[in-house]
């Protein structure tokens, strides 16, 4: 609760906290299917209408309802969104950890597995993953999370050192705490801060990337709707019906605009240091 | 310089990491490049007629021979043949390379030119409303993806002008440098956008962290002009994030940027490897990608050693 009313007395974390927000209920309003019209329901009679009274947002090139499939597609992105960064939250804070809290041959070989998958540029690597794997949900789920492992475990390796040689975990090891009390209790429980902010700046990353995917058609797979890829059909069709490309243009952008806002807001909140100069 | 050394020992190991991990995933993909290459036409051939094509492009070996080959190819200057151009892959590699170079440069130079200056300008304007509107612009310029801002464009262009962007074939900068910038400006604007955002906010708050240090209030207290404090004594320090930013940025750029060339049609690095991962060209996926973590390794050392230029205080290596 007080981090809540911290964010809604931050200036950018108020307006980041609303976008973030209503995304969300549009996104759970699109995955339970609460949508004005069905997403995937082809009205051929209605081909290429512009936003009127009935479709708030046009048809597409099928008389497909575009207001029905962005909701569609905002919960699409969220779900891959906050899959993918739970997934990269969970392996680099376990990575991170175990490199710190083992160190020598640990920390050294699994630094440099996050160094090699760091020198593979990030949208190369998902697209790697999901010719693999497959187009889908769940392939650019995994393909997203690999990618930001390595950006968690370096958030988490570099504060965990730091905590590991600090007085009160000597003190923890002296009174014969367990390692793995010392790590989850005195090591873990300090990172939610750097953590936190990580997590909410990822989420803009992931909304990005899923929407690069898809937008290359390596994402959400047709007819199901995805930001991306409304965006990718409407590129021949912008001239004669430009609202296929403003909606889930400002869409995405709106979206990974809120989870900035906000990420910004909580460096703010939880990072005392960076307050004297917020960007 | 032990750094550095040290530095330069791990190039190697993090190297031979990208080497096995890309010549795994990439064939791990389903189905070959034969018949990825030939297409239907592949069903005509006989089976010797696809062994010795397959013996051709050294892909008729098991993977650790292959692996080998490959390895010792490289260390020898050959990354293999390419199976959708018929070429060295190193050829086809240099011969977009230039592109994506291109491209990185403009836009690195947008964003410091406009990203720069904004950045100065909003940190000796803290909290004004020219501040506040900076910072908004920021921060919707680093909210939007350069697909968005590369639609945009193009419709702007389309509908409100009649125009297109320059496609068609590309003209390399050498041989008609006019139709080359023509070709390139928007795709560097696309690119440059979201990176001048990103340094507008980075040369904002380290100049508002500078302009609060003793040092300046000193060069203040004895008389020196405000343009002085800024350019001479608050700005040279306020670079270090900057280059960092910028170096980082200009790595990944340096590894092509597949969504752009996409929407614009050119044909560069990044493009290059995601029609090769979907044609199932081996060796062009293992060399580009070799080559593109070979970059970005470069580069981040010479951020490093940049640092040490901008700030003669820093030890590299030190804790």
């Amino acid at each position: 609760m007080r981090i809540l009313r911290a964010i809604f007395g931050h200036g950018s974390g108020r307006i980041g906290g609303i976008i973030v927000g209503v995304y969300l209920l549009v996104a759970i309003l699109g995955m339970l299917g609460l949508t004005p019209h069905n997403p995937i329901t082809q009205y051929r009679v209605d081909r290429l209408h512009a936003p009127n009274g009935a479709y708030w947002m046009g048809t597409d090139l099928f008389g497909r309802d575009v207001a029905s499939r962005l909701m569609a597609g905002v919960g699409q992105s969220f779900t891959v969104a906050f899959f993918s960064v739970a997934f990269a939250t969970l392996a680099g804070t376990v990575l991170g950890l175990a490199a710190a809290w083992l160190g020598r041959r640990w920390d050294g070989v699994l630094m440099r597995i996050m160094d090699v998958l760091l020198a593979f540029p990030a949208i190369l690597l998902a697209l790697l993953i999901v010719t693999v794997a497959g187009p889908g949900t769940w392939t650019s789920v995994v393909a997203i999370g690999i990618v930001y492992t390595p950006i968690f475990t370096r958030v988490v390796r570099g504060p965990a050192l730091s905590l590991k040689a600090r007085e009160f975990v000597d003190a923890a090891r002296t009174f014969g705490s367990s390692s793995s009390y010392i790590v989850t209790r005195h090591l873990l429980l300090n990172l939610v801060a750097p953590l936190t902010v990580q997590v909410t700046l990822a989420l803009a990353w992931a909304l990005l990337t899923e929407a690069g995917l898809s937008f290359l058609g390596l994402g959400t797979q047709p007819p199901a709707a995805s930001l991306g890829l409304m965006l990718s059909d409407s590129r021949n069709l912008m001239e004669t019906a430009p609202w296929l490309m403003i909606f889930p243009g400002l869409a995405i952008m709106i979206s990974i605009l809120g989870f900035n806002l906000l990420g910004d807001a909580l460096r703010d909140i939880l990072d005392p240091k960076m307050r004297r100069a917020p960007a | 310089m032990n750094y550095l050394m040290r530095r330069l020992a791990t190039f190697p190991l993090v190297l031979l990491g990208v080497s096995i991990l890309v010549f795994v995933a990439i064939r791990m993909v389903p189905g070959d490049s034969i018949t990825a290459m030939l297409g239907t036409e592949a069903g005509l051939l006989t089976p010797a007629q696809r062994d010795s094509l397959a013996a051709y492009f050294g892909i008729d070996q098991p993977w650790f021979v292959q692996y080998w080959r490959w390895i010792g190819g490289i260390l020898h200057g050959n990354l293999g043949i390419s199976v959708t151009y018929g070429r060295p892959v190193l050829d086809v590699i240099i011969e977009r390379f230039p592109l994506t170079l291109e491209l990185a440069v403009l836009s690195m130079i947008i964003a410091l030119a406009v990203g720069m200056p904004a950045g100065i300008f909003a940190a000796t304007h803290n909290e004004k409303l020219s501040d506040l509107g900076v910072r908004m612009v920021a921060m919707i310029g680093q909210s939007t993806p350069s697909f968005v801002l590369g639609l945009l464009i193009i419709y702007t262009l389309s509908a409100g002008f009649g125009v297109l962007p320059a496609m068609g074939e590309f003209a390399p900068l050498w041989q008609d440098p006019l139709r080359n910038l023509s070709q390139l400006i928007l795709p560097a604007i696309t690119l440059g956008f979201a990176f001048a955002a990103s340094v507008t906010r980075i040369s904002r708050s380290a100049m508002l962290d500078v302009l609060s240090d003793d040092y300046v209030r000193t060069a203040r207290s004895k008389g020196a002009s405000a343009r002085s404090v800024i350019w001479r004594h608050a700005l040279p320090n306020a670079l270090i994030p900057v280059v960092t930013l910028s170096g980082i940025e200009f790595g990944y750029l340096l590894g092509g940027a597949v969504i752009v060339e996409q929407i614009y049609a050119l044909p560069g690095l990044g493009r290059m490897v995601l029609d090769a991962i979907q044609q199932r060209d081996y060796a062009l996926v293992q060399g580009a990608v070799l080559f593109i973590a070979f970059n970005f390794m470069i580069v981040n050392l010479l951020v490093d050693l940049a640092y040490v230029a901008l700030d003669p205080r820093i030890r590299l290596g030190e804790p």
